[in-house]
């Protein structure tokens, strides 16, 4: 018997020109969990997809348990014992749990002699480690809590020493995570040893054991949680002193600016995905919309950016109607003082493949400024997105290269750099800071500040709460399309988090 | 009297019509919910008729005939796998090139090698299925309605027939009872989830693209040696791309493929019996215009009277291993 439960010993990895792990050593203890924090792009996701059989790592051992093991698939991961549980899930939506949890592991050709014991091991797991879960519930029928919970079950079923979750806690409620952690608690009590993967400094100080950070594809330290600081961590994280926490001073909210009555959308399939709802946000205020992803907030920000058609409702900008139930143009809002930032980014917000300054210009393409004649006047669009670039610490800084090349912080700075340099009047942000590392999350808060701090009505929409409770001044929550509660930002997490779930949100309307 | 009687050889009709198409569109079954489409059933039944016919007409042999035919089309599925499951191509690519190259070379072939404008030498009854009369069909066939109904639809198929029906629930069986199933209907839809429960993305896609051969192999060889004496350029006209229709009818399930396929196996058996028919008020339909209904009905159907088909959702997308 060994004391560690996983030593990773001179793991190096290349992707191409990309050194995504370099000569990387980690000892996890048994029984532990074990936090791995990183900025996006550190490594931690390959690392773990080499330590589950996804890659092959080019060089270094890998040792379960005491032995070096060569783990060539998934299937030599889960032999060794190694159980792991994605950030996107790996289930079959339209399987019932049972059929998931069977998959790979069915014990025959044919599965009625399987389910009857899987359903009696099933049992068993449920009981032991309070996992309740009803067989034969399919998938894309139950909330992502349950879902997770299933992963963690087909690790379980499988005999799994060690459990590795990457990012588990992006897709849950306040209240949903907790219940993680207590089972991720549970898990360590029985002798089971988790590795965490997270970028949320938070979780790590909550949970773990000791935490490993890395950095630009190295392992920079381990730290036993207890004797080390968040201030510490980050600054690990990043290689220099981050501030944390967003200064900003007192909001001096003047004229309503946007206002929103009575708006419902519904979805392709008619889902009623946005229900009545009724805001305003004023000059020099951030109004923060929290909740859970997927309850409304992505088409509510479409509703009223004039991408997708509203049922219902009216939309003031600047004291004029928007026509949202029929025709809103979004190249119109824009002249208007209307600036969106899209959630995706990806896929709304820029064209991967265009050069970095086609996307500085999107959308505003047929500024005269822009144009020379019939044609773009491309020296200007190359002048105007290098000013940008400089502004914003756009790295690299050439506005000739692929977007596509570019860091997910620095592709939102792009983003960011178009919308907010047009001086709208009104800024809409979907998500500021998704998958963007956490020195370019600070440059990101301190802008949209900023933008308050000139006047301009800014709607922040965000599922991580933590971003809107340091940016808002006002927060509402949304829940199953309504906004079921409005708080100020030094309302505690705990009270966000009932409302986010719908708990307190439902008594309130009742009221 | 007489309409029990048309009513009987128009239900014989539609089975013979329908064959064919239940065990493309069975084909098709398996390789889409395994997430590969295939566009390329017509081909692979065309070359499958075309190897049928070449084979039973020099070996005289119905099996051998078979054998080729299941042969060509395995071979002609493992093109379609490896570009679009190894090399991860387009899959819709692939399947038009499949049926271009196959519907050009059997007559180029075939008039190489037999000189009779693309077709192959008719097939005595050595080299074609028989029909199976089944126990006592003779005896009965004179008892009032059951007897024809036993002797006149059920009776006297060829053996292709009935194994094409047969097809049906064992394809359920296979897709819903066993192991090799529930994988393959998994990777149809969450690749990333077969593959991180350990299982091979690649071979089990292989798998279900050699089913598809297998059944389309089975099915081409029904034409040229059930249906005809033979084989004709071009014979399978369309077929393999109604079975793709009627998979897409009976939204991937195999008990709707049944119906889907009889369906279309009726509109077209009716065409046949009643081209040049003058109709009640209607009067005399033009030919192409019988021969065009299953093809109209087909879109308004598709179009209005189903609902909506959900494709397996990882259908078409070939598997790369995210980051």
């Amino acid at each position: 018997m060994s004391e560690l439960a996983i030593e990773l010993k001179g793991i190096d990895k290349s992707f191409g020109l990309v050194h995504a792990n370099r000569n990387i050593n980690l000892k996890v203890r048994k029984g532990t969990i074990h936090g791995i924090i990183g900025e996006n792009g550190a490594g931690k996701s390959t690392l773990m997809s080499i330590l589950y059989g996804f890659y092959q790592a080019d060089h270094g051992d890998i040792v379960i348990d005491g032995k070096t093991v060569n783990i060539r698939d998934p299937n030599a991961a889960i032999a060794a014992g190694i159980g792991m549980v994605h950030q996107h899930f790996m289930l079959v939506e339209n399987f019932t749990v049972l059929e998931n949890i069977m998959l790979g592991a069915e014990e025959s050709q044919i599965l009625n002699a399987g389910i009857t014991k899987a359903r009696a091991e099933l049992k068993r797991l449920e009981k032991e480690y309070a996992l309740e879960v009803d067989p034969d519930a399919v998938i894309e029928e139950l909330p992502v809590g349950i879902q997770q919970r299933v992963e963690i079950l087909k690790a379980l079923y499988r005999r799994a020493d060690i459990l590795i979750l990457d990012e588990p806690t992006g897709v849950l409620t306040p209240p949903e995570a907790d219940h993680l952690f207590r089972i991720l608690g549970q898990l360590k009590d029985e002798g089971k040893t988790v590795l965490l993967i997270t970028h949320k400094l938070r979780e790590i100080m909550a949970i773990t054991d000791e935490v490993s950070v890395m950095r630009r594809g190295e392992m920079v330290a381990t730290r036993t949680t207890k004797d080390t600081s968040v201030e510490e961590l980050a600054e690990l994280m990043v290689g220099r002193r981050v501030l944390l926490r967003v200064e900003k001073g007192e909001a001096k909210p003047a004229d309503v600016k946007f206002s929103v009555k009575n708006l419902t959308v519904r979805d392709s399939r008619g889902v009623t995905m946005v229900d009545d709802v009724s805001f305003d946000i004023r000059a020099g205020e951030i109004v923060g919309i929290a909740g859970v992803a997927g309850n409304g907030q992505s088409e509510l920000l479409e509703a009223i950016s004039g991408i997708r058609r509203a049922k219902s409702g009216t939309v003031l900008l600047n004291g004029s109607p928007i026509d949202v139930t029929g025709n809103a143009d979004p190249a119109e809002l824009r002249k208007r003082g209307l600036a969106h930032v899209p959630e995706d980014r990806h896929h709304v917000g820029l064209v991967l493949k265009f050069e970095e300054s086609e996307n500085a210009i999107l959308g505003y393409h047929d500024d005269p400024k822009y144009r020379k004649g019939l044609l773009l006047d491309v020296d200007a669009i190359r002048a105007d997105a290098e000013e940008k670039i400089a502004a914003y610490d756009i790295r690299p800084p050439n506005p000739r290269l692929k977007t596509a090349n570019f860091s997910g912080g620095n592709q939102q700075k792009i983003v960011l750099a178009r919308e907010m340099e047009r001086n709208p009047d009104v800024l809409i942000i979907g998500q500021p800071t998704r998958g963007v590392d956490v020195g370019a999350i600070e440059f990101i808060h301190k802008r949209i500040i900023e933008m308050r701090d000139q006047g301009k009505a800014v709607l922040l929409v965000s599922v991580e709460l933590d971003e809107i409770r340091a940016l808002s001044d006002r927060i509402l929550v949304m829940f199953a399309g309504r906004v079921v509660g409005e708080r100020l930002p030094d309302a505690t997490e705990g009270e966000l988090g009932l409302l986010m779930a719908g708990v307190e949100g439902r008594k309130e309307a009742a009221e | 009297m007489e309409f029990f009687q048309t009513f009987i050889e128009l239900a014989q009709s539609t089975v013979r019509v329908s064959t064919p198409l239940i065990l493309a569109a069975l084909a098709g079954l398996f390789t889409e919910r395994a997430g590969v489409f295939d566009i390329g059933l017509e081909g692979k039944m065309l070359g499958a008729a075309f190897a049928a016919g070449t084979v039973a007409y020099l070996t005289q042999s119905v099996t051998m005939g078979l054998l080729a035919a299941v042969l060509v089309s395995v071979l002609l599925s493992l093109v379609h796998g490896y570009a679009s499951i190894t090399q991860r191509g387009s899959q819709i690519v692939s399947g038009v090139a499949i049926n271009f190259v196959v519907a050009g070379s059997t007559v180029i072939l075939g008039e190489a090698w037999f000189r009779q404008g693309g077709r192959t030498p008719a097939l005595t009854e050595d080299g074609r299925f028989g029909r199976i009369t089944l126990p006592f069909a003779d005896a009965v066939r004179e008892v009032p309605i059951l007897g024809p109904l036993y002797s006149g639809l059920l009776s006297g198929h060829s053996p292709l027939t009935y194994l094409a029906f047969l097809m049906v629930p064992a394809s359920w069986w296979i897709l819903y009872r066993t192991r090799f199933g529930l994988r393959l209907r998994a990777v149809g839809e969450n690749p990333g989830a077969v593959d991180t429960a350990g299982i091979s993305v690649i071979w089990l896609r292989y798998r279900a693209v050699i089913c598809c051969g297998i059944l389309c192999g089975i099915a081409g060889a029904y034409l040229s040696l059930s249906a005809n004496a033979g084989f004709t350029k071009g014979m399978t006209a369309g077929k393999g791309y109604i079975a793709l229709a009627a998979l897409i009818f009976a939204k991937w399930r195999p008990k709707n493929i049944l119906f889907a396929c009889l369906l279309f196996g009726f509109l077209d058996a009716f065409a046949i019996r009643y081209q040049g028919y003058a109709f009640p008020l209607i009067g005399k339909v033009p030919v192409q215009f019988m021969q065009a209904l299953p093809y109209i009905l087909t879109v308004i159907l598709l179009a209005g009277f189903i609902g909506k088909a959900i494709p397996p959702k990882a259908g078409g997308v070939p598997y790369v291993k995210e980051r």
